[in-house]
């Protein structure tokens, strides 16, 4: 499917320099194209998060060169990169991260209105077209602070989709949720993938969940192994 | 579109810690309460006491004083030109008090697009009796319409109407401490002596009471042409012209060139009554520092809330920047907080201050000394309540301004990863 590289990375290092230097990246190069379902995997400690920190553009002290969609975004201003997050990155995390006291609308059509593309119409029968498609559609004015966990991770991969990004990252998504849950995301991801077409890029620790991918990227000490 | 979003943000932070939220509002609002309540009172009362003197008083005065005069014939002539003189036993010459040529000086500085208005006056000794009882005091007369227009004499006159010693060449308004002495009373008709026997029966049409003792027990009015016949003198017999200018700051330089053209004493308010000034300017003083000390101290409870706001709310901030809202966003929704938070409760002061400065003009203030002013007295000007929000305004945005920044430094990935 399709072969434009969404995000390319180009020698990449990073050191962290607290509270001793340790070379934590060494020297990543990879290319992720339109459409592919891609996991990285990895011991602890292995650099796996800090390089998907690095992608989504949210960490800007690295070496190297970072293409999105051929464009170099390494050395951005702030703001234009977080221009780009919200335009071109949809995120998913561990620990949900929704903002408590907005409802679940609320929470999804946040990014969007900043991006402001979109008329709030617009922004609104979106949003209710991806709960749909995500199944929570009952809940979307409960406020978030009220909703269960697995709900919570669906919500916060409706806010991901919202901007119809270029790209979908996750850092172990499905991590803090019971197996019955990290299913129906994991099937939800799948879905997303096979049906839609979208890019999506995974960390996680889930050899099972790793399996249903396309590409498993395996890092180690700082460098990609396979 | 952008900014509503960044405001709803705030606003919903708000209003999800209302308690929290109410509580630094009022501590603006009990300083923009206090500010307003002092402010008013306090240039009510510089109004007041201000007026007491300064309003009556005249930005020029102009008259002839008798003094020695500085040359005396020696120092004109060139034969001791260089030499060291001592004249004793100086004494002033007799001269004139009326003004030379006063009706053309009134003329042209009524021309003068500086002077609001000139008031001629005739100053006389005189004796007020009635049946045997005899008092020292002055009868000034005046063009009373003018008097009251340029130096609000109507204030001081109670029992009676300016308008009525207009209309009568044979009235006078007499002190209230000459009334009391000589216990007459509005209607009645007292004489009035001068030195050289002049005598002139006038009718007593109203009562002066200026609030100074010492005034009231020897000033009377009277129209110009009465005292002018009473002193057997001509209609261009003038012995003071005031003037009041449309800036005070002009009496000081205009008051020296008056004095150099004509030949004459002039004497400008500074002058007169330079403690007055520093008593209002340290008045002011006063009112603005101590309600700049109620709103740093407000200040700070905002800056204390807001920061404990942004320490609740890392998760969020961090999500906002996950999700592409920028520092600069970050920065803007604390700061509108910390202003929403201001505006509330400046507002809130505002009501509340003019709440309270209408009790304060509603209880009772009675004083010899302004007998037109039954109340306190307090003083609305629209200004006050304009700066009130403005400091408060001001104030809350350097209280949220600091830890708005440190939000908008929070660097997402280190909250992100912290968890």
């Amino acid at each position: 499917m399709g072969g434009n590289s969404i995000i390319k990375a180009e020698h990449i290092f990073k050191t962290f320099h607290k509270p001793v230097e340790t070379q934590v990246l060494n020297d990543i190069n990879f290319n992720i194209n339109e459409g592919e379902f891609v996991s990285i995997m990895g011991k602890s400690g292995c650099g796996k998060s800090t390089l998907l920190y690095i992608l989504s553009t949210m960490d800007t002290d690295y070496e190297g060169k970072l293409y999105l969609k051929g464009k170099l975004i390494t050395g951005n201003s702030p703001n234009e990169l977080a221009h780009v997050r919200n335009e071109h990155i949809g995120f998913v995390f561990q620990f949900h991260y929704l903002l408590p006291e907005f409802t679940v609308m609320e929470n999804i059509t946040l990014p969007a209105k900043k991006l402001a593309k979109k008329s709030d119409e617009e922004i609104y029968s979106d949003a209710k077209n991806i709960l749909q498609l995500l199944d929570i559609a009952n809940i979307a004015e409960s406020k978030s602070y009220r909703i269960s966990g697995g709900e919570k991770q669906r919500v916060a991969i409706a806010r991901a989709l919202i901007n119809q990004p270029s790209i979908i990252m996750g850092d172990e998504p499905t991590g803090n949720l019971d197996s019955g849950n990290s299913e129906n995301v994991l099937g939800i991801f799948k879905a997303l993938a096979k049906e839609k077409g979208l890019t999506l890029l995974i960390v996680t620790h889930d050899q099972e969940f790793a399996d249903q991918t396309d590409r498993i990227i395996t890092m180690g000490d700082g460098k990609i192994l396979t | 579109m952008n900014k509503k979003v960044l405001l709803n943000i705030a606003y919903k932070h708000i209003t999800t810690r209302i308690k929290q939220s109410s509580i630094a509002a009022l501590g603006v609002t009990f300083g923009i309460a206090t500010f307003i309540i002092l402010v008013s009172f306090m240039t009510g009362l510089n109004g007041l006491l201000d007026g007491l003197i300064l309003d009556r008083t005249p930005h020029i005065h102009l008259y002839n004083e008798i003094i020695p005069s500085e040359n005396q014939p020696i120092s004109l002539s060139t034969r001791f030109k260089d030499d060291w003189f001592m004249v004793r036993s100086v004494k002033p010459k007799q001269n004139q008090s009326r003004i030379h040529n006063a009706r053309p000086i009134i003329n042209i500085l009524k021309q003068n697009p500086d002077v609001l208005g000139v008031s001629a006056q005739v100053a006389s000794q005189a004796f007020f009796t009635a049946g045997n009882i005899e008092l020292n005091g002055i009868i000034n007369g005046v063009n009373i319409l003018e008097e009251s227009r340029l130096f609000n004499i109507d204030n001081y006159i109670i029992n009676g109407s300016i308008y009525d010693l207009h209309n009568n060449d044979n009235a006078i308004i007499i002190g209230i401490g000459i009334a009391k002495k000589m216990s007459t009373k509005v209607g009645d008709r007292i004489q009035i002596v001068n030195a050289k026997g002049n005598r002139l029966t006038l009718k007593i049409v109203a009562l002066y009471q200026s609030g100074l003792a010492e005034i009231d027990n020897i000033q009377s009015f009277a129209n110009i042409g009465t005292v002018q016949r009473f002193m057997g003198e001509k209609e261009n017999y003038i012995s003071d012209i005031n003037l009041k200018l449309y800036d005070i700051n002009k009496a000081l330089p205009m008051s020296k060139e008056l004095s150099k053209m004509y030949q004459i004493t002039a004497v400008d308010i500074g002058t007169a009554n330079a403690q007055f000034e520093t008593g209002t300017a340290i008045r002011n003083i006063i009112t603005y520092a101590v309600s700049i000390t109620l709103l740093i101290v407000a200040g700070f409870g905002i800056y204390n809330i807001l920061n404990m706001f942004i320490y609740e709310k890392m998760n969020d901030i961090a999500i906002l920047k996950a999700t592409g809202f920028s520092g600069n966003d970050v920065l803007f929704i604390f700061i509108s907080e910390a202003l929403l938070i201001g505006l509330m409760g400046g507002l809130l002061g505002l009501i509340l201050g003019y709440f309270f400065s209408s009790v304060i003009d509603q209880l009772p203030f009675e004083t010899d000394a302004l007998p037109t002013i039954k109340t306190y007295p307090v003083n609305f000007n629209p200004i006050y309540y304009v700066i009130g929000i403005v400091f408060a305004m001001i104030s809350t945005f350097f209280a949220g301004y600091l830890p708005a920044r440190k939000a908008k430094r929070i660097d997402p990935v280190t909250i992100l990863r912290g968890q």
